[in-house]
């Protein structure tokens, strides 16, 4: 396949999966926003999405004041913010018209479809039950996506180079959260029955979507080591750095078989795979929760190198 | 001014070809047919059939409108179209062939040497090389107009990158989801193997040097091109590359398209790009469009282009008055389908008929398009009457008029009903190393504003789908 079509392919599924996890910021910031501040803690929450979804200097550049209106309107409708939700529809639907032939009649679709229907939002007059609204169809879209891709798309180079965009984007995403956020998650932060922290941890789960998961997984009260340990090693849980590493590897793997030839990306990945398996959490924190993420997310950007050009170049 | 109607008076004799449509109008309550015109506004916005009309940055993406009641042709009245576009466009390659080899045509005086040595589009690159299958233009989209129950004329010859065949394609499909009663009704000879078609004629036109299992791929300028739905869709339809000039290299006369698996070879590029930009070492050095490399490949014979280089000769306004003469000498035979009267400017008695008669002729550039550079006297304000007529004292060579024809018409939704709108037809003629294959049917264009005669997208014409019944 070309090298410029398999690369729109990653981005417009890195895209797709980035749109969907500022929708989830979003969305557990507005929980918290929601709750009295004795239960949510001095910081502001909205400050805190923004580290979150790593776009502090950009909105300082642009606004005075940080809360719920500008972070919405930042995070969700600017054009001035590269990763915004409107630039990442935006943006997945410029790759997706540039590789229109390899996708399915579904996908494109679904994509052009999103960008069509996302006009039609006014972010400024939104109440906030309808930016509520307007989040859950945001996360509607990347089930979509996903969905179509799975139920429509050829299993080839193709399939192969979506899902590799996808994973690769959420691993970033997990480790980012982690990366603003670890300092919650360290054990001497852990206090019983600390109610501030608490909602700083579910928090957290909430903009992973793993919530629910982590009490089917652990089936106990939560605690920040398991916290870390759901987002970081848990191989059920479908956003943690080493699901999303299974899926580049078996992926990076179905590609250099059919090209016949293995290279850095495959190496890279099953390295950083390998090394997620050997750990236990308690060796992460002993190392350093910090640490280990900083150097996660240093891997994970010189993977991305490599599979640029290794195929997308 | 009568126009010819093709269903037939509205109130009275129905022409018997549309017999079925008329009852189906008479029959259909006028909110199903509201209903069944959002939804096929909603199936190309959300398919993504858009076009982008140049110099219209509010509308970057606009769609063509699309009229639901289809255009009717009988299988007698295609045939003599068929028979006709099959004899022009196998004369037209063989003039090609001549003009850069032999040049047999000019020296027995059928035209003027100075119109083909000294036109714009004739590519002295072309000169002597030799065509794989000497087949020069591989898709030509002919534009025919009829006047009367028996008379259909050509308008022009599209011989260098003709586009519309996607919407001659989508106006089926989503008349056949939105209607498919009327189908049911009605024996509409199926068009949907354009594509395969298309792609054998492509592969049968393989440079010597290609594998027994040729790669073709398509060449676009890219998304921001107006005509890129129409490429990817294609494309898509083929089965072949969409690519752009990025994705191609050219290595020892050979051409590459860049893959995940590294170099791939391309043996067929049917290119949607203008010879202009299609090699910046060859042609327009600005050009970011093209290929480096690219003629040499050509030269070379390793690489098929379709259309080849050159061709836009025969697109020329100047070049299509000779056309009779053209197909008499090629073929031996009386043209089938006639040209469109035509005063050649650059002949001085012509230009003197032409400048006492701006009013009623229409006046086109002989290297115009889409509707541009064009006077239609009997619509024109006297201002842009004595604008062309300084034009043309300045440059005879420049033009060509013709009467203002009354066009057919055919039955169109308008605001306020159902009203008769002037049409035309570009059928797609492919030309492989085998001959000549059409698809029955092409591309109707319809001027949507009353009286108005211009069909073209960029001007507000809409379309239709194009039935030909089949017995």
């Amino acid at each position: 396949m070309l090298s410029r079509t398999a690369d729109n392919l990653f981005w417009l599924a890195r895209y797709t999966e980035r749109a969907d996890f500022v929708a989830r910021i979003l969305d557990a910031a507005m929980r918290l926003a929601s709750l009295p501040s004795s239960y949510s803690g001095e910081r502001n929450e909205w400050e805190s999405a923004l580290a979150s979804a790593g776009s502090m200097e950009t909105f300082q550049g642009l606004y005075s004041a940080t809360n719920e209106d500008t972070v919405r309107d930042f995070l969700a409708f600017s054009p001035a913010n590269p990763s915004s939700i409107r630039n990442c529809l935006e943006l997945a639907r410029t790759n997706a018209r540039a590789v229109r032939t390899a996708l399915t009649t579904e996908m494109w679709e679904g994509i052009n479809g999103a960008w069509l229907e996302f006009k039609r939002f006014d972010g400024r007059s939104m109440s906030r039950e309808e930016f509520a609204r307007f989040l859950e169809w945001v996360k509607s879209l990347s089930l979509m996506f996903e969905g179509s891709a799975h139920r429509t798309m050829l299993r080839n180079d193709a399939y192969w180079f979506t899902r590799l965009g996808l994973a690769m984007e959420r691993a970033d995403n997990t480790a980012r959260i982690i990366d603003v956020k670890y300092h919650v998650l360290l054990p001497e932060n852990e206090r019983v029955g600390g109610s501030l922290d608490y909602f700083q941890w579910t928090t957290i789960l909430r903009e992973v979507s793993a919530l629910t998961a982590y009490h089917w997984v652990y089936r106990d009260r939560i605690r920040p080591m398991r916290v870390a340990d759901l987002l970081i090693l848990n191989r059920q849980m479908p956003r943690s750095l080493a699901s999303c590493y299974e899926v580049m590897v078996r992926h990076l793997d179905l590609t250099a078989d059919a090209y016949g030839r293995r290279g850095p990306s495959q190496r890279l990945a099953s390295a950083t795979l390998g090394r997620l398996n050997d750990l236990a959490i308690e060796e992460i924190f002993a190392q350093g929760l910090h640490e280990f993420i900083e150097a996660f997310i240093l891997d994970n950007n010189q993977l991305g190198t490599a599979v640029a050009e290794q195929y997308l170049t | 001014m009568g126009a010819f109607d093709e269903m037939g008076p509205m109130a009275a004799d129905v022409r018997e070809a549309y017999a079925g449509l008329k009852r189906w109008l008479e029959a259909t309550p006028r909110d199903v047919f509201d209903t069944r015109r959002s939804q096929a506004e909603l199936f190309f916005r959300r398919i993504g059939i858009t076009f982008a009309v140049y110099g219209d940055n509010e509308a970057a993406e606009r769609l063509i409108p699309f009229d639901i009641i289809p255009r009717v042709l009988t299988k007698p009245e295609w045939s003599i179209v068929e028979r006709g576009l099959t004899q022009r466009v196998q004369a037209l390659n063989m003039f090609l062939a001549d003009i850069y080899s032999g040049q047999e045509c000019i020296k027995a005086g059928v035209i003027p040497a100075d119109l083909v040595y000294r036109n714009p589009h004739y590519r002295l690159e072309m000169v002597d090389v030799a065509v794989p299958h000497g087949v020069y233009c591989h898709i030509a989209g002919i534009d025919i107009v009829r006047v009367d129950e028996s008379t259909f004329y050509v308008l022009e010859d599209n011989a260098r990158t003709p586009s519309g065949v996607s919407y001659m394609l989508e106006n089926r499909e989503v008349m056949m989801r939105l209607f498919p009663e009327l189908f049911a009704e009605h024996r509409v000879a199926p068009i949907e193997n354009y594509a395969d078609s298309l792609l054998s004629s492509l592969r049968s036109v393989a440079p010597a040097s290609a594998s027994r299992d040729p790669v073709v791929a398509l060449l676009t300028p890219g998304q921001f091109n107006s005509a890129y739905y129409e490429h990817s869709f294609l494309a898509d339809k083929l089965g072949v590359e969409l690519v752009e000039s990025s994705d191609l290299i050219v290595r020892d006369d050979v051409v590459y398209m860049r893959t995940t698996e590294g170099p791939k070879r391309v043996d067929v590029l049917y290119r949607r790009i203008d010879d202009e930009y299609l090699d910046p070492l060859v042609f327009r050095p600005d050009s970011v469009l093209g290929v480096p490399g690219l003629m040499s490949a050509y030269q070379a014979g390793n690489i098929t282009l379709a259309n080849a280089v050159g061709t836009g000769i025969s697109d020329d306004k100047a070049v299509y008055t000779y056309m009779p003469e053209i197909i008499r000498f090629f073929t031996g035979e009386e043209p089938i389908l006639s040209n469109v009267p035509t005063w050649r400017c650059r002949e001085r008695d012509a230009l003197g008929h032409v400048l006492d008669n701006l009013h009623e002729l229409v006046v086109k550039e002989v290297n115009g398009s889409g509707g541009y550079g064009m006077l239609v006297g009997p619509h024109a304000t006297r201002a842009e009457i004595e604008e062309f007529r300084r034009k043309l004292k300045r440059d005879p060579d420049g033009f060509i008029a013709q009467p203002t024809l009354a066009l057919s018409t055919c039955p169109t939704f308008v605001a306020s009903g159902v009203a008769p709108r002037h049409v035309d037809l570009r059928p797609f003629v492919l030309t492989g190393a085998d001959g000549v294959h059409i698809v029955p049917g092409g591309l109707t264009r319809v001027a949507l504003k009353e009286g108005s005669l211009v069909v073209n997208s960029s001007q507000g014409g809409g379309t239709k789908d194009t039935w030909i019944l089949d017995g």
